[in-house]
């Protein structure tokens, strides 16, 4: 197998730029991916040449782009082996994805139900759970981790009770990298009854799921995370799940028939699709998912788990580094303190030297309360990224931890 | 000193260093110089919002002027917060709420100046302005 990361850089033209006068080398890419230009293309080629809007029209402009969004929703089907294109709910995103779900349980659930939440979520996944608990009376549970990064799983099978109605884990933790055994989570929660979401944002760039297989209640993603544009993200639910939730949001596309009386609601997906959807987003989604096939998920992976063994001992030759996030099952994320040094002053001398990495909380402000640390300093390598880069990123490391000491 | 001549004196102080890494350096060495605020002042309510890294404030009226004491757990943080302290300590709160800010710029610190950055020099200057407000209302009720 011959992977030319060279070549592959060529596709992205944001990765020419300089930034603070040296070529950037960004490494911030679990907070959103860079576009190819086949992507940036895709969104041109809609606006320029068939902009309308869709599912109303008869007109031949209205009927391409609803052609070519109902065709990005294939694709996101296929690439996540969903049984059913109306499984495929278009969203602005992760975050708007699970607002839909927890949503839509409010009227399922009683007081006094249980839901459990993973010690190592993003906000967005654990802010709608509180608020659902608010409206229903349910009481959220957490799944609590190990120094290493890792769900502790003992635990999670002694929390888990008839009472349990919901399980959320996200597949891959965003501040951490750790890849949580899903598969298992999945299982044994499905035994006591309880439906399980997956929240896919950390892992839909570098893991291709069969959501079939894994037969997962719920998953969600992100478009910008795997090379597509932002405002735009998937939901997969269940036919029999997505049949059970009410609506989301009322308004147009999501109707059959509306009088002052009653409105019948649309079949899916369009009852959870109100409004008039980011369409481009949607059409260039599908060409990002094109874009990383003919790249290849098992090549990326295997590069991506090269640069992250480098980088890590690269990384850990620097004398008082910390790895945070130390799982054997991990994406190419790395979360590091230097000892006495606050991550916001690595950050802030790292991104004079033209390195984009991530400083700060990560939306999982648990995780850093768990460790005792205000924050720790994100390296998220992506397949375009080289070993140089990882270099460059060891050497603005250690003239941080000089200067600052 | 006033703030005006005090701003002038940064203003040539950074002019000596003409590449960034210097002026980091120097800002560190402030850092470290800055005369920490008592761990007894480091409370919840002295602490700014909107900062990445935490910066305490502290103020106390001496004489007619304002004293501002100040700590953060980011040593470049603490640097800017030196550079705001030696401007706007020890003077009248007329003086600090009508003092203009645009030397920040000229000393290179420019981009510390962005809200989106979250390091709040921003919220710390908001901050410093508050308190002579109030102290200026203490005085004339
Ligand atoms: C694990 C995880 N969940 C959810 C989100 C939120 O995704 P979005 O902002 O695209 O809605 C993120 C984004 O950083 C994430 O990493």
């Amino acid at each position: 197998m011959s992977f030319d990361v060279q070549k592959i850089r060529e596709d992205f033209p944001i990765l020419k730029r300089s930034v603070n006068g040296y070529p950037l080398v960004y490494l911030d890419n679990a907070a959103t991916s860079q576009k190819p230009q086949e992507v940036i293309d895709c969104i041109v080629a809609y606006y320029s040449t068939y902009n309308a809007n869709i599912h109303r029209g008869v007109h031949t402009l209205s009927q391409e782009a609803t052609e070519a969004y109902e065709e990005a929703r294939k694709k996101i089907q296929k690439h996540f082996h969903i049984q059913y294109p109306e499984e495929v709910i278009f969203t602005s995103g992760t975050t708007h994805g699970i607002n839909l779900v927890a949503n839509g349980f409010s009227s399922l659930l009683n007081e006094g139900d249980e839901i459990l939440v993973s010690a190592m979520e993003h906000h967005s996944n654990i802010v709608p759970w509180q608020m659902l608990c608010e409206r229903t009376g349910a009481i959220l549970k957490v799944i609590p981790m190990n120094e290493k990064g890792e769900l502790v799983m003992e635990v999670f099978e002694n929390l888990l009770t008839e009472k349990t109605q919901l399980v959320f884990v996200n597949h891959v933790s965003n501040a951490l990298g750790t890849i949580n055994p899903i598969e298992e989570i999945i299982q044994k929660s499905h035994k006591v009854g309880a439906a399980v979401l997956i929240d896919g944002a950390q892992s839909c760039a570098h893991i291709k799921p069969n959501l079939q297989t894994l037969d997962a209640d719920f998953y969600v993603a992100s478009a910008h995370k795997m090379c597509g544009p932002t405002g735009v993200g998937m939901l997969y639910g269940k036919k029999e799940w997505l049949e059970k939730l009410p609506p989301y949001q009322g308004g147009g596309e999501m109707i059959k028939e509306v009088t002052f009386e009653k409105t019948t609601y649309a079949g899916l997906p369009h009852k959870f699709e109100a409004g008039t959807p980011n369409i481009a987003g949607g059409i260039a989604f599908g060409a990002a998912i094109d874009y990383l096939h003919k790249i290849g998920f098992e090549a990326i992976a295997n590069y991506e788990n090269e640069l992250l063994e480098y980088a890590t001992s690269e990384l850990l030759k620097i004398k008082g580094l910390k790895i945070y996030g130390t799982s054997k099952k991990k994406t190419s994320v790395i979360s590091f303190n230097l000892e006495g040094i606050h991550p916001f002053d690595i950050g802030t001398i790292v991104d004079k030297l033209g390195i984009a990495v991530r400083t700060g909380h990560h939306c999982a402000q648990p995780i850093m309360d768990f460790y005792k640390i205000p924050g720790t300093v994100r390296a998220s390598f992506s397949f375009y990224n080289t070993k140089e880069e990882v270099d460059r990123l060891v050497k603005a490391v250690q003239k941080a931890q000089m200067m600052l000491s | 000193m006033t703030i005006a001549t005090l701003q002038e004196e940064l203003i040539e102080e950074f002019s000596l260093f003409d590449d960034w890494l210097d002026k980091y350096e120097h800002i560190i060495e402030l850092g470290k110089s800055l005369p920490l605020i008592e761990d007894t002042l480091k409370t919840d309510d002295k602490l700014i919002k909107g900062c990445q890294s935490k910066v305490w404030l502290h103020a106390e009226m001496k004489e007619g002027n304002i004293i501002f004491t100040a700590d953060s757990d980011a040593i470049i943080t603490k640097g800017i917060i030196a550079v705001l302290i030696r401007v706007f300590s020890n003077q009248t709160p007329e003086e600090i709420i009508q003092a203009d800010t645009s030397f920040i710029d000229e000393i290179g610190l420019k981009e510390h100046l962005s809200p989106t950055r979250a390091n709040g020099l921003v919220s710390m200057i908001k901050q410093m302005k508050l308190y002579a407000v109030a102290f200026q209302a203490q005085k004339t009720t």
